[in-house]
Protein backbone atom coordinates (compact mmCIF):
# COMPACT_ATOMS: atom_id res chain seq x y z
CA UNK A 1 0.00 0.00 0.00
CA UNK A 2 1.67 3.49 -0.68
CA UNK A 3 1.50 5.33 2.57
CA UNK A 4 0.02 3.78 6.11
CA UNK A 5 -3.19 2.09 7.29
CA UNK A 6 -4.54 4.50 9.74
CA UNK A 7 -7.15 3.64 12.31
CA UNK A 8 -8.39 6.95 13.80
CA UNK A 9 -11.03 5.37 16.47
CA UNK A 10 -13.86 7.62 18.27
CA UNK A 11 -12.55 11.10 18.97
CA UNK A 12 -10.59 11.44 15.91
CA UNK A 13 -13.65 12.36 14.18
CA UNK A 14 -15.32 14.45 16.06
CA UNK A 15 -13.72 16.65 18.80
CA UNK A 16 -10.24 16.21 17.45
CA UNK A 17 -11.07 16.55 14.10
CA UNK A 18 -8.40 19.52 14.05
CA UNK A 19 -5.42 16.48 14.51
CA UNK A 20 -7.16 14.35 11.96
CA UNK A 21 -6.92 17.01 9.35
CA UNK A 22 -3.66 18.45 9.83
CA UNK A 23 -1.82 14.85 9.86
CA UNK A 24 -3.65 13.66 6.90
CA UNK A 25 -2.13 17.01 5.15
CA UNK A 26 1.24 16.42 6.84
CA UNK A 27 1.63 12.85 5.07
CA UNK A 28 0.15 14.04 2.14
CA UNK A 29 2.74 16.23 1.97
CA UNK A 30 5.41 14.17 3.20
CA UNK A 31 4.14 11.50 0.42
CA UNK A 32 3.08 8.87 2.60
CA UNK A 33 -0.68 9.41 2.80
CA UNK A 34 -2.61 7.86 6.10
CA UNK A 35 -5.84 5.61 4.25
CA UNK A 36 -8.67 4.98 6.52
CA UNK A 37 -9.25 1.75 7.30
CA UNK A 38 -12.58 -0.23 5.32
CA UNK A 39 -13.92 -0.89 8.72
CA UNK A 40 -12.79 -0.57 12.29
CA UNK A 41 -14.36 -0.65 16.22
CA UNK A 42 -13.18 2.48 19.13
CA UNK A 43 -11.15 0.57 20.99
CA UNK A 44 -12.49 1.23 24.54
CA UNK A 45 -9.91 4.03 25.32
CA UNK A 46 -8.57 2.36 28.57
CA UNK A 47 -6.82 -1.03 28.56
CA UNK A 48 -8.50 -4.22 30.90
CA UNK A 49 -5.75 -4.48 33.34
CA UNK A 50 -7.79 -7.28 34.87
CA UNK A 51 -5.61 -10.93 33.96
CA UNK A 52 -9.31 -12.81 33.38
CA UNK A 53 -10.70 -10.10 31.43
CA UNK A 54 -10.75 -10.79 27.69
CA UNK A 55 -14.16 -9.61 26.66
CA UNK A 56 -12.55 -6.23 27.22
CA UNK A 57 -9.71 -7.23 24.36
CA UNK A 58 -12.37 -7.77 21.93
CA UNK A 59 -12.91 -4.66 20.48
CA UNK A 60 -9.38 -3.85 19.60
CA UNK A 61 -8.53 -7.10 18.64
CA UNK A 62 -11.24 -6.76 16.16
CA UNK A 63 -9.88 -3.98 14.91
CA UNK A 64 -6.82 -5.92 14.21
CA UNK A 65 -8.38 -8.38 12.59
CA UNK A 66 -9.79 -5.90 10.32
CA UNK A 67 -5.85 -4.44 9.39
CA UNK A 68 -5.31 -8.44 8.74
CA UNK A 69 -8.05 -8.82 6.63
CA UNK A 70 -7.30 -5.99 4.09
CA UNK A 71 -3.85 -7.58 3.84
CA UNK A 72 -1.52 -5.13 6.00
CA UNK A 73 1.08 -5.82 8.29
CA UNK A 74 0.87 -2.49 9.72
CA UNK A 75 -1.77 -0.32 11.43
CA UNK A 76 -1.09 3.30 12.58
CA UNK A 77 -2.71 6.00 15.53
CA UNK A 78 -2.64 9.06 16.04
CA UNK A 79 -4.69 9.38 19.27
CA UNK A 80 -2.06 8.41 22.71
CA UNK A 81 -5.33 6.28 23.69
CA UNK A 82 -5.63 4.18 20.98
CA UNK A 83 -2.30 3.74 20.58
CA UNK A 84 -1.64 1.89 23.98
CA UNK A 85 -4.90 -0.48 24.00
CA UNK A 86 -4.09 -1.49 20.32
CA UNK A 87 -0.91 -2.07 21.20
CA UNK A 88 -1.46 -3.67 24.58
CA UNK A 89 -4.24 -5.97 23.38
CA UNK A 90 -2.13 -6.95 20.44
CA UNK A 91 1.30 -8.13 23.03
CA UNK A 92 -1.34 -9.77 25.35
CA UNK A 93 -2.27 -11.79 23.04
CA UNK A 94 1.24 -12.88 21.89
CA UNK A 95 1.89 -13.36 24.81
CA UNK A 96 -1.03 -15.45 25.82
CA UNK A 97 -2.44 -18.03 22.99
CA UNK A 98 -4.83 -19.62 25.11
CA UNK A 99 -6.58 -16.41 25.62
CA UNK A 100 -6.21 -15.61 21.58
CA UNK A 101 -7.56 -18.96 21.22
CA UNK A 102 -10.72 -18.25 23.66
CA UNK A 103 -11.33 -14.86 21.28
CA UNK A 104 -11.43 -16.43 17.84
CA UNK A 105 -13.79 -19.06 19.20
CA UNK A 106 -15.97 -16.17 20.85
CA UNK A 107 -15.46 -14.29 17.22
CA UNK A 108 -16.75 -17.24 15.11
CA UNK A 109 -17.88 -14.89 12.36
CA UNK A 110 -14.65 -12.83 11.78
CA UNK A 111 -11.51 -14.49 11.14
CA UNK A 112 -9.19 -15.98 13.38
CA UNK A 113 -6.57 -12.61 14.32
CA UNK A 114 -3.16 -14.27 13.68
CA UNK A 115 -1.42 -11.65 15.90
CA UNK A 116 0.57 -10.12 12.84
CA UNK A 117 -0.21 -7.02 12.62
CA UNK A 118 2.28 -3.94 14.20
CA UNK A 119 0.73 -1.72 16.00
CA UNK A 120 2.49 2.34 15.55
CA UNK A 121 1.66 5.84 16.55
CA UNK A 122 2.36 8.43 14.09
CA UNK A 123 4.95 10.00 15.67
CA UNK A 124 7.62 7.11 15.46
CA UNK A 125 6.63 7.44 11.60
CA UNK A 126 7.42 11.05 11.99
CA UNK A 127 10.86 10.52 13.34
CA UNK A 128 11.91 8.13 10.66
CA UNK A 129 10.98 10.55 8.37
CA UNK A 130 12.79 13.33 10.04
CA UNK A 131 14.97 14.55 7.63
CA UNK A 132 11.83 14.42 4.91
CA UNK A 133 10.26 16.52 7.32
CA UNK A 134 13.41 19.15 7.35
CA UNK A 135 13.33 18.96 3.97
CA UNK A 136 9.90 20.15 3.80
CA UNK A 137 9.69 23.01 5.94
CA UNK A 138 8.58 25.95 3.89
CA UNK A 139 8.57 28.84 7.37
CA UNK A 140 10.44 28.20 9.88
CA UNK A 141 9.00 28.56 13.49
CA UNK A 142 11.59 30.50 14.98
CA UNK A 143 10.47 32.54 17.67
CA UNK A 144 7.43 30.40 18.46
CA UNK A 145 8.54 28.52 22.09
CA UNK A 146 7.04 25.47 22.33
CA UNK A 147 6.48 23.10 25.32
CA UNK A 148 6.14 19.57 24.35
CA UNK A 149 3.80 17.49 26.34
CA UNK A 150 3.97 13.76 26.31
CA UNK A 151 1.48 12.86 29.19
CA UNK A 152 1.26 9.03 29.79
CA UNK A 153 -0.20 6.82 27.28
CA UNK A 154 2.77 7.18 24.82
CA UNK A 155 5.26 6.27 27.33
CA UNK A 156 3.90 4.11 29.92
CA UNK A 157 3.80 1.16 30.70
CA UNK A 158 7.19 0.43 28.91
CA UNK A 159 6.48 -2.42 26.84
CA UNK A 160 4.41 -0.11 24.66
CA UNK A 161 7.16 3.13 25.09
CA UNK A 162 7.68 4.77 22.05
CA UNK A 163 10.20 6.83 23.69
CA UNK A 164 12.65 6.57 27.09
CA UNK A 165 9.72 6.59 30.00
CA UNK A 166 11.42 9.35 31.88
CA UNK A 167 13.68 11.46 29.37
CA UNK A 168 11.92 11.53 26.26
CA UNK A 169 13.03 13.52 23.41
CA UNK A 170 10.80 12.19 20.04
CA UNK A 171 8.81 15.33 19.79
CA UNK A 172 12.04 17.92 20.52
CA UNK A 173 13.51 16.41 17.92
CA UNK A 174 10.54 17.05 15.32
CA UNK A 175 9.86 20.33 16.80
CA UNK A 176 13.81 21.01 15.84
CA UNK A 177 13.41 19.91 12.94
CA UNK A 178 10.61 22.31 11.72
CA UNK A 179 12.48 25.00 13.56
CA UNK A 180 10.65 25.87 16.81
CA UNK A 181 12.24 27.34 19.83
CA UNK A 182 11.53 23.93 22.21
CA UNK A 183 10.94 24.53 26.11
CA UNK A 184 12.63 21.94 28.47
CA UNK A 185 9.57 21.42 29.99
CA UNK A 186 10.08 19.11 32.94
CA UNK A 187 6.19 18.76 33.58
CA UNK A 188 5.77 16.57 29.69
CA UNK A 189 5.56 13.33 31.21
CA UNK A 190 3.11 14.21 34.19
CA UNK A 191 -0.76 12.65 33.77
CA UNK A 192 -3.33 15.74 33.17
CA UNK A 193 -6.05 13.69 34.94
CA UNK A 194 -7.44 11.73 32.31
CA UNK A 195 -10.86 10.49 32.32
CA UNK A 196 -11.47 12.27 36.03
CA UNK A 197 -12.85 15.14 33.83
CA UNK A 198 -16.19 12.80 33.84
CA UNK A 199 -17.41 13.22 37.21
CA UNK A 200 -14.13 14.64 39.17
CA UNK A 201 -13.43 17.89 36.88
CA UNK A 202 -11.52 19.19 40.25
CA UNK A 203 -8.85 16.88 40.58
CA UNK A 204 -8.44 17.98 36.32
CA UNK A 205 -8.26 21.48 37.61
CA UNK A 206 -5.45 20.77 39.99
CA UNK A 207 -3.28 18.91 37.84
CA UNK A 208 -3.75 21.36 34.86
CA UNK A 209 -2.75 24.02 37.15
CA UNK A 210 0.52 22.61 38.22
CA UNK A 211 1.34 21.36 34.42
CA UNK A 212 0.79 24.49 32.86
CA UNK A 213 1.43 27.44 35.74
CA UNK A 214 5.07 25.95 35.10
CA UNK A 215 5.25 25.43 31.49
CA UNK A 216 4.15 29.37 31.63
CA UNK A 217 6.48 30.57 34.33
CA UNK A 218 8.95 29.04 31.59
CA UNK A 219 7.95 31.19 29.36
CA UNK A 220 5.52 28.56 26.45
CA UNK A 221 3.71 30.18 23.54
CA UNK A 222 2.00 26.96 22.85
CA UNK A 223 1.80 23.67 24.23
CA UNK A 224 2.41 20.42 21.53
CA UNK A 225 0.80 17.39 22.33
CA UNK A 226 -1.09 14.77 20.57
CA UNK A 227 -3.50 13.25 22.93
CA UNK A 228 -7.00 14.42 22.21
CA UNK A 229 -8.05 14.04 25.88
CA UNK A 230 -4.47 15.74 27.23
CA UNK A 231 -5.78 18.23 24.51
CA UNK A 232 -8.80 18.93 26.40
CA UNK A 233 -8.20 18.81 29.59
CA UNK A 234 -5.19 21.17 29.22
CA UNK A 235 -6.87 23.78 26.75
CA UNK A 236 -10.49 23.71 28.96
CA UNK A 237 -9.10 23.58 32.60
CA UNK A 238 -6.10 26.39 32.64
CA UNK A 239 -8.57 29.48 33.37
CA UNK A 240 -7.42 29.39 37.26
CA UNK A 241 -3.86 29.52 36.14
CA UNK A 242 -3.95 33.08 34.46
CA UNK A 243 -2.28 32.07 31.14
CA UNK A 244 -4.13 31.68 27.90
CA UNK A 245 -1.21 28.59 26.39
CA UNK A 246 -3.01 27.63 23.32
CA UNK A 247 -3.23 23.67 23.36
CA UNK A 248 -2.07 22.58 19.45
CA UNK A 249 -1.65 18.84 18.09
CA UNK A 250 1.92 18.76 17.20
CA UNK A 251 0.87 18.14 13.23
CA UNK A 252 -0.86 21.23 13.52
CA UNK A 253 2.48 22.81 14.16
CA UNK A 254 3.92 21.01 11.54
CA UNK A 255 1.29 21.61 9.10
CA UNK A 256 2.05 25.62 9.85
CA UNK A 257 5.52 24.78 9.16
CA UNK A 258 4.63 23.22 5.63
CA UNK A 259 3.15 26.13 4.81
CA UNK A 260 -0.65 23.97 4.70
CA UNK A 261 -3.81 25.23 6.07
CA UNK A 262 -5.02 22.35 8.72
CA UNK A 263 -6.53 22.43 11.94
CA UNK A 264 -6.32 25.35 14.18
CA UNK A 265 -10.57 25.39 14.51
CA UNK A 266 -11.70 23.72 17.23
CA UNK A 267 -9.29 25.64 20.36
CA UNK A 268 -11.17 27.09 23.25
CA UNK A 269 -7.67 29.44 23.55
CA UNK A 270 -8.14 30.82 20.31
CA UNK A 271 -4.15 30.12 18.69
CA UNK A 272 -4.44 32.59 16.05
CA UNK A 273 -3.52 35.76 18.39
CA UNK A 274 -0.33 34.29 19.66
CA UNK A 275 0.22 32.79 16.49
CA UNK A 276 0.23 36.24 14.81
CA UNK A 277 1.88 37.99 17.64
CA UNK A 278 4.86 35.65 16.97
CA UNK A 279 4.61 36.12 13.48
CA UNK A 280 3.92 32.87 12.35
CA UNK A 281 0.51 33.20 11.05
CA UNK A 282 0.65 36.71 9.43
CA UNK A 283 -1.05 39.34 11.30
CA UNK B 1 3.89 -7.16 64.40
CA UNK B 2 2.12 -10.64 64.07
CA UNK B 3 0.26 -10.65 61.17
CA UNK B 4 -2.87 -12.49 61.33
CA UNK B 5 -5.29 -13.58 58.18
CA UNK B 6 -8.21 -15.55 58.24
CA UNK B 7 -9.81 -16.99 55.35
CA UNK B 8 -12.00 -13.20 54.43
CA UNK B 9 -8.38 -11.85 54.03
CA UNK B 10 -6.80 -14.88 52.61
CA UNK B 11 -9.42 -14.78 49.80
CA UNK B 12 -8.95 -10.98 49.40
CA UNK B 13 -5.21 -11.34 48.78
CA UNK B 14 -5.55 -14.48 46.32
CA UNK B 15 -8.37 -12.05 44.68
CA UNK B 16 -5.80 -9.00 43.91
CA UNK B 17 -2.89 -11.35 43.29
CA UNK B 18 -4.85 -13.51 40.70
CA UNK B 19 -6.59 -10.11 38.81
CA UNK B 20 -3.32 -8.37 38.60
CA UNK B 21 -1.03 -10.78 38.06
CA UNK B 22 1.55 -9.54 40.67
CA UNK B 23 2.70 -10.62 44.30
CA UNK B 24 2.16 -8.25 47.05
CA UNK B 25 4.58 -9.66 48.99
CA UNK B 26 7.72 -8.27 47.29
CA UNK B 27 6.36 -4.81 48.61
CA UNK B 28 9.34 -3.52 50.36
CA UNK B 29 7.40 -0.42 51.54
CA UNK B 30 9.73 1.79 50.19
CA UNK B 31 7.39 4.75 49.23
CA UNK B 32 8.58 5.36 45.34
CA UNK B 33 4.88 4.52 44.11
CA UNK B 34 3.43 7.15 46.42
CA UNK B 35 6.44 9.91 45.98
CA UNK B 36 5.95 9.87 42.13
CA UNK B 37 2.05 10.19 42.34
CA UNK B 38 0.66 13.05 40.75
CA UNK B 39 -2.80 12.38 42.52
CA UNK B 40 -2.15 11.99 46.46
CA UNK B 41 -3.36 15.01 47.26
CA UNK B 42 -6.70 13.69 46.79
CA UNK B 43 -6.03 10.40 48.11
CA UNK B 44 -7.37 9.37 51.06
CA UNK B 45 -4.24 7.25 51.88
CA UNK B 46 -1.31 6.77 49.54
CA UNK B 47 -0.91 4.01 47.50
CA UNK B 48 2.04 2.38 49.65
CA UNK B 49 -0.45 2.52 52.47
CA UNK B 50 -3.06 0.87 50.35
CA UNK B 51 -0.23 -1.91 49.82
CA UNK B 52 0.55 -2.32 53.68
CA UNK B 53 -3.58 -3.00 54.01
CA UNK B 54 -3.53 -5.73 51.42
CA UNK B 55 -0.52 -7.36 52.60
CA UNK B 56 -2.45 -7.21 56.09
CA UNK B 57 -5.58 -8.37 54.67
CA UNK B 58 -7.49 -5.48 55.64
CA UNK B 59 -10.02 -5.77 53.50
CA UNK B 60 -12.79 -3.50 55.12
CA UNK B 61 -9.95 -0.92 55.78
CA UNK B 62 -9.20 -0.57 51.78
CA UNK B 63 -12.56 -0.21 50.55
CA UNK B 64 -13.11 3.19 52.66
CA UNK B 65 -10.34 4.39 51.27
CA UNK B 66 -10.97 6.50 47.65
CA UNK B 67 -7.15 5.56 46.70
CA UNK B 68 -8.31 3.19 43.91
CA UNK B 69 -10.70 5.54 42.39
CA UNK B 70 -8.33 8.41 42.30
CA UNK B 71 -5.84 6.30 40.65
CA UNK B 72 -6.59 6.93 37.05
CA UNK B 73 -3.90 4.19 35.75
CA UNK B 74 -1.21 6.91 34.55
CA UNK B 75 1.66 3.89 35.44
CA UNK B 76 4.04 6.42 36.56
CA UNK B 77 4.34 3.86 39.46
CA UNK B 78 4.47 0.97 37.47
CA UNK B 79 7.64 2.38 35.96
CA UNK B 80 9.37 3.33 38.76
CA UNK B 81 8.94 0.71 41.53
CA UNK B 82 12.18 -1.22 42.28
CA UNK B 83 10.38 -4.34 42.70
CA UNK B 84 8.84 -4.10 39.06
CA UNK B 85 5.59 -4.29 40.77
CA UNK B 86 2.72 -3.22 38.17
CA UNK B 87 1.18 -1.04 41.04
CA UNK B 88 -1.84 -0.16 38.43
CA UNK B 89 -2.57 -3.58 38.32
CA UNK B 90 -3.26 -4.16 41.91
CA UNK B 91 -5.21 -0.74 42.09
CA UNK B 92 -7.41 -2.05 38.96
CA UNK B 93 -7.84 -5.73 40.86
CA UNK B 94 -9.55 -3.69 44.15
CA UNK B 95 -11.64 -1.41 41.72
CA UNK B 96 -12.74 -4.59 40.09
CA UNK B 97 -13.52 -6.54 43.20
CA UNK B 98 -16.23 -3.90 44.27
CA UNK B 99 -17.40 -3.18 40.59
CA UNK B 100 -18.15 -6.63 39.97
CA UNK B 101 -20.36 -6.28 43.28
CA UNK B 102 -22.62 -4.69 40.63
CA UNK B 103 -21.70 -1.37 41.88
CA UNK B 104 -21.26 1.76 39.60
CA UNK B 105 -18.95 4.73 40.61
CA UNK B 106 -20.30 7.18 38.38
CA UNK B 107 -23.69 7.89 37.78
CA UNK B 108 -23.84 7.19 33.67
CA UNK B 109 -27.46 9.08 33.75
CA UNK B 110 -26.17 12.65 35.34
CA UNK B 111 -23.05 13.41 33.78
CA UNK B 112 -22.73 16.66 33.40
CA UNK B 113 -21.61 19.01 30.19
CA UNK B 114 -21.61 15.27 28.27
CA UNK B 115 -22.22 16.69 25.22
CA UNK B 116 -18.90 18.86 25.45
CA UNK B 117 -16.56 16.01 26.42
CA UNK B 118 -14.20 14.20 24.29
CA UNK B 119 -15.74 10.74 23.47
CA UNK B 120 -12.42 8.94 24.66
CA UNK B 121 -12.99 10.70 28.74
CA UNK B 122 -16.76 9.07 28.77
CA UNK B 123 -16.02 5.13 27.77
CA UNK B 124 -12.64 5.68 29.02
CA UNK B 125 -14.40 6.84 32.72
CA UNK B 126 -17.25 4.33 32.35
CA UNK B 127 -14.96 1.49 31.48
CA UNK B 128 -13.09 2.47 34.45
CA UNK B 129 -16.15 3.37 37.11
CA UNK B 130 -19.04 0.65 36.60
CA UNK B 131 -20.03 -2.65 37.48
Amino acid sequence: MDGYLYYPGCTLKTKASDYEESAMAVMEALDAPLVEMDDWYCCGAVQSLAADDIMHQIAPIRTLICAQEQGEREVVTLCDMCYNVLKRANLWMREHPDDLDTMNEFLDEDPDYEGNVEVYHLFEILRERKDDVKKRVKHKLDGLTVAPYYGCMLLRPSEVAIDDTENPSIMEGLLESIGADVLDNPKRTECCGSYHVVNRPDIVERRVEELVSRMGEMGADVIALSCPLCQYNLDSYQRSTGYDIPVLYLTELIALAFGLEAGLHKHRVDPGIMLKERGVLER
Amino acid sequence: MKVQRGAKERAFIDKVEELSEQSVNACIRCGTCSAGCPFVQDMDELPERIFKRIILGDTEGILRQNTMWICAACYTCSVRCPRDIDIAKIMEAVRQIVLRDNVDMVDVEHVERIKDLPQLAVVGCFRKETG
